[in-house]
């Protein structure tokens, strides 16, 4: 099976992020990691692939920078990667992403593409649907569990109070929560992602304009909570949480 | 004009997200639900007496509703000004693929919307610290995926709305998925979104079964237990226990987190909370922000502590 992953690169979550001036978009800095979301759909993938006798290609639209966050997910084990680098996709929200990476795929052609529910950075959490529609595929969303056999996916899809299970035939795509612990990946593994093949487009070539339809009119803080009291524990710091809650009138 | 709000029911009632939403679009303007699912009668009395005049009702069987439901409200909505989505599993579906079909933006995670030349919506972004004005500039309708709990439902008296059909469209290759089983997940004392006291663990407790120490807590204090995405992906708990970003947004009178760093995406989901307490063995834990009370000390002293100090009381 032929699958494909949708990863993104994200600056570092553990740095402060900043917003530019003019259009309040995210600075992207060099270094880039790929996003913890991403790593659940690319053990998924992995998997799938491994019972399948299949390949994992990597989908990303970012700039290249050093393609540390790209290079850590071929690292896992992914065979290749599709990268769209186009400062005419900077600020670009989820349906031209949607767009570029749908038309990327149909390009090189898939089996099964599989998203993580949302980004770490944006979460909009509706790009993999726009996507899904744009492939004419169905959407097999929330999946905690996933198996192919035959051409046909099986998913566990979470719901408000459990879960259904659902099934469709390939072509299909699969957004994957979290509950798939990520493999780490071997030393073998990062040394033989610096050499795996890196296949980049531009928006022009894959016939998409960046035409954005919302414009960010306004950024102001959220006032931050009150500063807390902070105890370091002595042994006895217990009485004070009994204490709190006992103003709080929870006991 | 009309501003439609999509709503889904598995069980023929009208889910209180939609009527929370249906409060807002009738400030907007002409308010219409669109309802996936099977209407009852109670549904439509409940959708009227918040300010629906209509409800318009497909109902896709054992296909999955999103592919279906996309392009048959992609066809009720061209002339609307809004349609407005909650944070469901279902809605969010519906949403991103409603935008492919007519080629418009979301604006995700609302919380709240207004009306004018323009639609302009307020959201948080990065975890929630920085306030966004979005304004709408593409051609209506304006596509909006709102927060859990970002309205009140208020019903305004009116009569049962009136139920009209939608014939199934074709949509391709996405009616292909079916769904062959229903699972419901019984868990014991109150959900995470009613509970008023939640205790949550992370990555510092140490170890899965560490979670009984917060499973004793919760009961104690008669709350539920939550936790973080890295518990989660480690398969501790369920992920019907995630707090977080891509888990539940809860708001309940005392968080207590054991073991949380407290990570951007962890912090969006629980910093609604009234009263936070925290304990972490890292005095520099991002979760030490926004707690009322911080307690620098090993979880696996402080709890059991706790445990039994709350256990014998009278």
């Amino acid at each position: 099976m032929n699958i494909a992953v949708c990863v993104k690169q994200i600056p570092d979550p553990a740095t402060p992020y900043q917003l530019d001036d003019d259009n309040h978009w995210v600075i992207r800095p060099e270094d880039q990691v790929l996003d913890d979301t991403d790593r659940s759909g690319v053990e998924i993938a992995l998997q799938l692939a491994e019972a399948t006798e299949g390949t994992v290609t990597l989908y990303s639209m970012s700039p290249s920078g050093t393609l540390q966050g790209i290079r850590q997910a071929l690292a896992m084990g992914a065979d290749k990667a599709v990268l769209i680098d186009d400062p005419s996709l900077k600020g670009a929200d989820a349906l031209t992403t949607a767009k570029v990476l749908a038309a990327a795929m149909q390009k090189e052609g898939f089996d099964l593409v599989v998203a993580g529910t949302e980004s770490t950075d944006g979460y909009t959490g509706v790009m993999p649907q726009m996507m899904s529609q744009l492939l004419d595929v169905p959407c097999l969303s929330f999946a905690r569990k996933v198996d192919a056999a035959d051409g046909t996916i099986t998913i566990e899809r979470q719901t408000a109070d459990g879960y259904d299970v659902v099934t469709a035939p390939i072509p299909a795509l699969v957004t994957v929560t979290a509950g798939i612990e990520p493999r780490y990946p071997t030393f073998k593994g990062i040394m033989q992602a610096k050499s795996k093949p890196v296949t980049t487009f531009t928006a022009a070539e894959l016939g998409v304009e960046n035409t954005p339809g919302q414009v960010i009119r306004a950024v102001t803080p959220v006032p931050s909570r009150a500063a807390g009291e902070i105890v370091e524990d002595d042994g006895e710091a217990y009485v004070k949480i009994v204490e709190l809650l006992e103003q709080r009138k929870v006991v | 004009m009309t501003t439609w709000v999509f709503a889904y029911t598995d069980n023929g009632t009208a889910p209180e997200a939609a009527l929370e939403l249906l409060t807002k679009a009738r400030e907007l303007s002409d308010p219409k639900v669109f309802l996936v699912g099977k209407a009852s009668d109670q549904a439509l009395v409940a959708f009227g007496n918040h300010g629906a005049s209509e409800v318009h009702t497909l109902d896709t069987g054992d296909t999955l509703p999103s592919g279906p439901a996309a392009v048959a409200l992609a066809g009720l909505v061209a002339d609307a000004d809004a349609v407005l989505f909650g944070a469901g599993n279902t809605d969010r579906d519906v949403a991103g693929r409603v935008a492919a079909i007519l080629d418009r933006p979301v604006v995700s995670n609302a919380l709240d919307v207004a009306s004018g030349d323009e639609i302009t919506v307020s959201s948080e972004i990065l975890g929630g610290t920085l306030g966004v004005t979005t304004t709408v500039t593409a051609s209506r309708p304006a596509l909006v995926v709102t927060r859990p709990k970002a309205f009140a439902a208020a019903p305004t008296g009116g009569g049962q709305a009136i139920g009209v059909p939608v014939a199934g469209p074709d949509a391709g290759r996405a009616t292909r998925a079916v769904v062959a089983e229903h699972h419901v997940e019984a868990s014991e004392g109150p959900s995470l979104e009613a509970a008023k006291v939640i205790v949550s663990g992370g990555r510092g407790l140490g170890s899965a079964d560490k979670f009984e120490l917060m499973d004793q807590l919760a009961r104690l204090l008669g709350g539920a237990v939550g936790g973080t995405r890295a518990v989660v992906d480690a398969g501790w708990v369920p992920y019907s226990y995630q707090v977080g970003q891509t888990g539940k947004t809860v708001k309940p009178d005392v968080y207590i987190a054991c073991g949380i760093s407290g990570a951007m995406q962890h912090l969006v989901g629980m910093k609604g909370s009234s009263t936070i307490i925290a304990i972490n063995k890292d005095p520099d834990a991002p979760i030490f922000a926004v707690a009322d009370l911080g307690i620098v000390g090993d979880v696996h002293k402080v709890v059991p502590q706790l445990i039994e100090a709350l256990a014998s009381r009278p």
